[in-house]
């Protein structure tokens, strides 16, 4: 009864298992991809090999542009997930808090999450043109409404012996929201943030492949142009890669002590 | 018993309803100060909804609530803050301590009382469920507040742990006495812990009797006067002959009255 519960008891399995063992899969991919590309089944303007794939990166790297393609994207999605939160949140607080206030917004919330962001891009071309303001638009308008939903459901999820210990310790006004209600939501909070980063990864290469001059959707389109499905292939493992990377940031949020609890019981 | 100060807490000819479901019909209970009340009851039948028109939370449909000072609760279970170290709880239960310092210093003394000092950095999942529990009791008691609510606050227990923590309570009393309001469908632990056990009817609840036990606290559960309680209460409930147990067994045959 005194001891705390065992650390093994709360760490997930994976964490015993070696780090690369992770990259077991990805070998075992490039192998395959290797071997079927050596037999020369396919003609190679179709099926680029590894080693001119690995070419291709190493030009693009060394030109500079891959770099800048890929700031302009990780900032595009930096920018639209932000502003996604700093919307989402908010209206997620108030969804979840005022009965009138989700009766009167939830079918529009729904409606517009369950439409596909990419439908908004011609619209976002013809008012916000090329470049970074369409695809934050998008970005935001594919984050925003999971963000909402989320935040909502997680409020209105608080167990109310939390405000009733709130009220007898005193606790009230701007101090419920900053001491009781964030820290109670924060857990779900962030995992929804990492499944909206991912989506917003997914909606920025799209934006970019219509409504960009640079970006990795970008790339994607230019390469496909070029007929230089090396570069195609190319920029597709990078896409991949800094989207894995970015979920691996996110992670870090759940490692916060405060919010342990969410993810340990 | 009756101290000649005023009590500390009167429902007034309460009743309380939720829609049109009666829950409290009429229940006239003074709590005088230091004064330690458990209610028990059949289960359903508005004992947390008692609790609740203590603290304030609810407001009563009818009579009213009279209260003087600040009261705490203490939860079944779970009413720590766990994104909080139990430290951390405990020093939002000390917010009356001005100086983060003295604060700091009051929490430790707190947690040695019950034993929790070691973990004062833990978060409140690490914990088991007794430790939790000791955490929120302490939380409660340092608020330095007028009237202890206890909303069954060992029923989530272990039998044995339960024991424990009755025990450490009744002790925590005797070192800082509380006025306390016990909520429970424990009626060993309402015997053991109570001057007065007020036992509710069915819903809506009414009084149906109050037992005191005018043995001093802290009491050990196997003490007459506790056993005896207890056979009052259980009798008040219909749960047991309205005669003594020895005898009951003698005359095996005979119909059980109601």
């Amino acid at each position: 009864m005194r001891v705390p519960y065992s650390s093994a008891r709360s760490v997930p399995r994976s964490r015993s298992s070696h780090p690369l063992v992770g990259l077991i899969g990805p070998a075992v991919i490039v192998a395959i991809w290797a071997g079927v590309s050596a037999l020369g089944l396919f003609p190679d303007s179709l099926f680029p090999n590894p080693s001119s794939v690995a070419r291709g990166l190493a030009i693009e790297a060394a030109s500079g542009r891959l770099l800048k393609d890929v700031l302009a994207s990780i900032f595009r999605v930096g920018a639209g997930f932000l502003l996604a939160v700093a919307i989402g949140v908010p209206v997620g607080l108030l969804l979840g808090q005022s009965r009138l206030a989700s009766a009167a917004l939830l079918p529009l919330v729904n409606f517009f999450r369950n439409l596909s962001p990419l439908a908004w891009i011609p619209f976002a071309i013809l008012w916000l043109g090329i470049g970074d303001p369409p695809a934050i638009f998008l970005i935001v308008m594919a984050a925003v409404f999971p963000v909402m939903l989320s935040t909502a459901a997680a409020v209105a999820g608080i167990p109310s012996v939390y405000f009733r210990v709130a009220r007898d310790l005193g606790i009230g006004g701007v101090r419920l929201l900053t001491e009781v209600t964030l820290p109670a939501i924060a857990p779900q909070v962030i995992t929804t943030l990492r499944v909206t980063a991912g989506l917003a990864w997914l909606v920025v290469v799209a934006a970019e492949m219509i409504a960009g001059r640079d970006g990795l959707g970008f790339a994607v389109w230019d390469a496909r142009n070029g007929l230089r499905i090396d570069l195609l292939a190319a920029v597709m493992v990078v896409i991949g890669l800094i989207g894995v990377g970015l979920d691996r940031l996110l992670v870090q949020l759940t490692r916060i002590p405060s919010v342990r609890w969410g993810y340990e019981r | 018993m009756m101290s000649a100060d005023a009590p500390l807490l009167h429902f007034a000819q309460v009743s309380h309803a939720f829609g049109a479901v009666p829950v409290i019909a009429d229940l006239e209970l003074a709590v005088q100060p230091g004064e330690f009340v458990a209610i028990v009851g059949p289960s359903g039948c508005g004992k947390t909804t008692i609790l609740n028109l203590c603290s304030g939370w609810l407001t009563p449909t009818d009579g009213a609530v009279h209260r003087r000072g600040r009261s705490r609760t203490v939860f079944q279970h779970d009413g720590l803050f766990p994104w909080l170290t139990v430290g951390e709880n405990v020093r939002l239960g000390l917010q009356h301590v001005a100086e983060p310092a003295a604060r700091t210093e009051r929490a430790k003394t707190w947690l040695g009382l019950v034993d929790l000092a070691a973990f004062e950095s833990h978060y409140p999942h690490q914990l088991s469920g007794g430790m939790r529990q000791r955490c929120e009791l302490v939380r409660a008691l340092a608020g330095e507040t007028d009237l202890l609510l206890m909303d069954e606050p060992f029923s989530s227990l272990d039998y044995l742990t339960r024991l424990r923590l009755r025990g450490e309570l009744a002790r925590l009393l005797r070192e800082q006495p509380r006025t306390v309001v016990l909520v429970t469908h424990d009626i060993e632990e309402a015997a053991q812990l109570a001057d007065r056990v007020v036992v509710l009817s069915e819903r809506p609840a009414r009084v149906r009797e109050v037992v005191r036990i005018d043995a001093p606290r802290p009491r050990d559960l196997t003490q007459p006067a506790v056993v005896t309680a207890v056979h009052h209460i259980l009798t008040a409930l219909g749960l047991e002959q309205d005669e003594p147990a020895e005898s009951a067994a003698a005359s095996s045959g005979h119909p059980p009255r109601s």
